[in-house]
């Protein structure tokens, strides 16, 4: 069986310093790329829904640090964090949230809905629950076609309520799917937390009548999260078995970026991006290592900058999807008795009284 | 052309598509072990084995799910749903999933995903177990739907709807699962999606219909031949893509047309259709579109009222005639 995660880390010293310091830049890639995107919405570059990740920068890093190139990802809307974790550049991901041609899913898609097939994101999806049986079916697909790898099934505290969680657990269990079911548990799902929603508070409890294995880490710590990960994803992997992690962390802002967080206490929220902040207290982890310094610091802060710039610049000069191609991925196998470019174009030029 | 049921030539395709690309794989409550509610899927599992032919436990929202995300890694799933009934439970699956994927992550990924279910009522099966919703599907842009009438279609149309990389709702009827037909034997004869066909040809009046309404409406044009009336039927086929220039075309020539489903009245494929026919033809038009769909309640399980409450070959000749005074 599955091993309990170790709880305390007493020393750095098995681990490889580059690496840690990438750690660092990613997570700080996270939260600036976030607080820009926050900006840009504000700025009317970006509309919709749009859910930032800040707060939830180790939890995302760990994760992804553990993850083999073979593995797959599907997530909830909150979804940038995870695709910038990946490896996808920041510049089509900005471009797809201000819905340019250039964007990961050439403007289809939006903030919830990114996607990146090259890296195996499988995409954001925005109906809670909704991406979970994907994501065990994917997993049915590599035991079918007896491939290597597992595929994440990425999800937030409160869509641990929902059916299609407890069939997807039944499913996985019963047909030997490597499901990591990574619960982000950053106690709210909009204004409603954990305890009020759940009458099982201690989610990771939640696969015991699937018989699944679960464990809860803190979402905050880089480290915890990559070794609880690799242990998860590799015994899920050897053993082709579905396993639960409630991470745990702390949401920084409202729900999404129109939310004013009215419903919970501005102390407790003051308190919690103080103790909790996972991008500070991995520098101070470091500094303390002297695995880093004020320079390197400075240094860093500025290429996140300068790349998170450049992000938006391009989405900037970017342009809109082309009209005619309003149809464009509507089917994958062509069929007969479907509107093409012509219609597009008639279609949108009356909408927008052209004619 | 051998002769074969609707049924047969639906479990004949299914063997032949497993056969063909081991990445084609059946799903479905009680279609292996059982082989098949309606039997639809009978000796497969004992040709094809546990893999490719998979008993799923009672959990549609669940196995739908896995299936489409089986697809988005190259498998080529066909869903059984015992009866349309019951991809309610599904439905967030189909038309938030499915139907959405390819689209809105721009190409990246397709869905090749058939969902195989009967529709419509027969017998006394009341008011949860009778009910017709291939309309909530035809309603979806990112789906395609398709509902033969004849075992010929059936067989060409769930070929193509498994070679197809895009979900396709497949719908059945129970009602014409015993009925009888010629099915090429060729096995790779397809019938495109979107297209419909001019079953029968005539020139007083049209008749449209798909799936069961289309072997009433043979019925019952040949009793109007009989009578001196005579009847064009398009059988649709495809719901989604609607082949309109098909219907537009024939309603030209005859100028007069009946639409027929099993559906409820309102908001019902037949006011799609009827509302094509008046944009495209109403110059053409000689009387009125007419209407024969279902009386608008949960089914009644008492025998007569039940029947009493579809769509038959008297409520079709009724409208016939209505349009030809
Ligand atoms: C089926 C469904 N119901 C309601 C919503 C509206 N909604 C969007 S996010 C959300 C809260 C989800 O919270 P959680 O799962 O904890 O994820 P988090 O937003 O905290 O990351 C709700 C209710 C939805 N998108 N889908
Ligand atoms: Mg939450």
């Amino acid at each position: 069986m599955v091993k309990e995660a170790d709880v305390v880390r007493t020393s750095l010293a098995d681990e490889d310093a580059d690496e840690l310091r990438h750690y660092y830049y990613q997570m700080l890639l996270l939260r600036r790329f976030e607080e820009r995107t926050g900006e840009m919405y504000v700025k009317a570059k970006i509309g919709g829904y749009c859910h930032l990740n800040l707060g939830e920068e180790a939890t995302i890093v760990g994760l992804m640090a553990a993850l083999k190139p073979e593995d797959y990802i599907f997530t909830n809307y909150r979804d940038h964090g995870y695709v910038l974790g990946r490896g996808t550049p920041p510049g089509p991901i900005m471009a797809e949230l201000f819905g340019k041609e250039t964007g990961v899913s050439g403007g289809r898609g939006g903030s919830m809905h990114l996607f990146d097939a090259e890296r195996h994101f499988m995409g954001g999806y925005a109906i809670v629950g909704g991406q979970v049986p994907l994501a065990v079916g994917a997993a049915y697909a590599l035991r079918y076609q007896e491939k290597p790898g597992v595929v994440v099934a990425q999800m937030g505290d409160a869509t641990t309520n929902i059916g299609a969680f407890y069939e997807s657990l039944n499913l996985a269990k019963l047909w030997k799917c490597p499901v990591l079911f990574f619960i982000v548990n950053n106690g709210y799902g909009m204004g409603t937390s954990v305890a009020m929603g759940s009458s099982e508070p201690d989610l990771w409890k939640k696969g015991a009548s699937f018989r699944i294995h679960g464990e809860q880490i803190d979402g905050t710590d880089v480290l915890a999260v990559r070794d609880a990960c690799r242990r998860l994803r590799d015994y899920a992997e050897r053993e082709a078995d579905p396993v639960i992690l409630d991470v745990v962390s702390f949401r920084f802002r409202g729900h999404s970026v129109i939310d004013s967080d009215r419903y919970r206490n501005p102390e407790f929220v003051r308190k919690g991006r103080q103790d909790h902040d996972p991008v500070r207290n991995f520098a101070t982890l470091l500094h303390e290592h002297a695995i880093i310094d004020d320079a390197w610091l400075k240094a860093t802060a500025d290429q996140v900058e300068h790349e998170i710039q450049e992000a938006i610049d391009f989405a900037n000069a970017s342009s809109d999807p082309n009209i005619e191609d309003l149809y464009q991925f509507m089917y994958a196998t062509e069929v007969a008795n479907t509107p093409g470019p012509e219609d597009a174009i008639a279609a949108v030029k009356i909408n927008r009284g052209e004619v | 052309m051998p002769i074969i049921t609707y049924r047969q030539a639906l479990n004949d395709t299914l063997g032949e598509e497993l056969k063909r690309d081991p990445n084609v794989l059946l799903m479905g409550e009680e279609i292996g072990v059982f082989q098949g509610s309606y039997r639809i899927t009978e000796g497969l599992l004992q040709e094809y084995g546990p893999k490719r032919v998979v008993d799923t436990p009672i959990a549609e929202e669940g196995f739908v799910g896995v299936a489409i995300g089986a697809a988005m890694l190259g498998l080529r799933p066909v869903v059984e749903i015992m009866t349309i009934n019951f991809i309610l439970v599904a439905i967030d699956q189909v038309v938030n999933h499915a139907s959405k994927i390819h689209y809105m992550f721009g190409g990246q990924v397709r869905v090749p995903l058939v969902i195989r279910t009967p529709s419509g009522g027969t017998g006394q099966l009341g008011a949860t177990h009778s009910q017709s919703f291939e309309n909530w599907f035809a309603y979806c842009p990112g789906l395609k739907v398709v509902a033969p009438a004849t075992p010929y279609d059936a067989k060409g149309l769930l070929r193509a709807a498994i070679r197809d990389d895009d979900p396709v709702m497949f719908i059945e009827s129970l009602a014409l699962y015993d009925t009888k037909g010629d099915v090429p034997e060729d096995n790779d004869f397809v019938v495109p999606i979107g297209v419909a066909e001019v079953k029968r040809t005539g020139t007083d009046v049209t008749v449209i219909s798909y799936s069961r309404m289309t072997a009433v409406a043979m019925q019952v044009a040949q009793r109007m031949a009989n009578e001196g009336i005579s009847v064009e039927v398009v059988d649709l086929r495809s719901l989604r893509p609607l082949d309109r220039p098909t219907i537009i075309a024939s309603v030209k020539k005859t100028n007069r047309a009946v639409v027929i489903a099993e559906d409820w009245y309102s908001y019902g494929v037949t006011a799609e259709i009827a509302a094509t026919i008046q944009e495209e033809a109403f110059d053409y038009l000689d009387a009125p579109v007419q209407r024969v769909a279902g009386i608008e309640t949960p089914l009644p399980y008492a025998k007569d009222l039940s029947a009493a409450s579809k769509p038959s070959a008297h409520s079709l000749i009724y409208a016939i005639r209505k349009v030809m005074e």
